[in-house]
């Protein structure tokens, strides 16, 4: 292959997949974008974006290739139930490294904020937002990962190369969405 | 798992603060605020998309690691052709929900040549640490499907929040 085919296939097949994840991203930036408030109410709250929408990806990210690998190996069936305890295991695994690392990064942001002597929330908001904002995004997440890659396969779809783009795309808007509820939520309970 | 998510919150947390240094500037122009998160994912995407295809050519014995190479340099073109087609829209998009929504303090000129230098810049750097970290990869015997993948992601998070400080620096 030339570089000039070469450039063109890789041009050609990454750029639907990159516009989707855009529009994603775009629809996460107008809710953080009107989030201005809740922002300026917690000090900090900036800090641990990128942290949680990070997250979000790698810990979900790993689940739909962890339930590709189980279906393209015959260990799995695509059906939802809750008496596979392999599919409950990878959803509970997931959920729990989901919702503990929010918290984790929630404290080490205190830390942190403390060391370079920026202001930050009391600890205790912070991390009852992540610690909600982690499990609620992690459930939604869970139901989109577990709906497309089951679907996909039973369509006749590689699921491999479906759960790595549903997961940027929804991971975004479900971890912006998320913190914002979580932050309203620890707000109006007189957190902050 | 949990101990290399402890190591990639903490990289992350970094750009976070680098986020919350000019938390002011993205308070005032929200249409920039609009750009975090879709610049964030683009440049992981553009890194993960470039590592993907690497770690494939690696593994069918395709790449070699000198500047002519075919693969090398057909992808690296691909990843700059790529950001400079998405990121004047995603710029547009952003002016565009922004000034539907709640209105915009900036031209839209403005937004989408931050998006666009920022897009450029994040295309040139995620062929760096893409190329440098599949190499490291080859040379250490790890297989890069497990190393490159997330290490390209998140870095590329990180460079994406601060290029787009450095891109508002010198054009807002």
């Amino acid at each position: 292959m030339t570089v000039r085919e070469v450039a063109l296939e890789a041009y050609r097949e990454s750029l639907p997949v990159l516009a989707l994840s855009a529009v994603g991203g775009l629809f996460a930036g107008v809710v953080l974008g009107g989030m201005d408030a809740e922002l300026q109410d917690v000090a900090g709250l900036l800090v641990l974006v990128p942290a949680l929408l990070a997250t979000r990806g790698n810990v979900y990210g790993s689940l739909g290739a962890r339930l590709g690998s189980a279906l393209h190996q015959g260990l799995i069936d695509p059906r939802f139930s809750f008496d596979d305890d392999r599919i409950n295991a990878a959803v509970a695994a997931a959920l729990a490294n989901g919702v503990l690392i929010s918290g984790v990064a929630a404290v080490m942001a205190v830390a942190l904020l403390a060391l370079v002597g920026r202001p930050s929330a009391p600890l205790a908001t912070l991390v009852a937002i992540a610690l909600i904002a982690g499990f609620v995004s992690g459930l939604l997440l869970t139901i989109a990962v577990v709906s497309v890659v089951f679907v996909g396969y039973r369509r006749g779809l590689n699921p491999d190369t479906l759960a790595g783009p549903v997961v940027t795309t929804t991971g975004d808007v479900v971890g912006i969405a998320t913190l914002l509820g979580a932050t309203r939520l620890v707000l109006a309970l007189g957190g902050g | 798992m949990f101990p290399i998510l402890v190591v990639l919150t903490a990289i992350e947390l970094g750009s976070g603060l680098v986020l919350d240094t000019f938390e002011g500037t993205l308070l005032q122009y929200p249409s920039l605020l609009v750009l975090v998160p879709v610049t964030i994912g683009m440049a992981g995407n553009l890194g993960s998309i470039l590592a993907a295809r690497f770690s494939t050519a690696f593994h069918l014995g395709l790449l070699s690691f000198a500047a002519t190479d075919d693969r090398l340099a057909g992808n690296a073109i691909a990843t700059v052709a790529l950001a400079v087609t998405l990121f004047p829209l995603v710029g547009a998009g952003a002016w565009l929900l922004q000034t539907v929504i709640g209105g915009t303090a900036l031209p839209l000129r403005t937004v989408v040549l931050v998006a666009l230098v920022s897009g450029s810049l994040l295309a040139v750097l995620a062929i760096v640490v893409t190329t440098v970290t599949t190499y490291a990869a080859y040379r250490f015997e790890l297989d890069p499907d497990d190393v490159v993948i997330p290490v390209v992601t998140n870095v590329c998070d990180v460079l994406g929040v601060v290029v787009l400080f450095g891109a508002v620096r010198v054009l807002v």
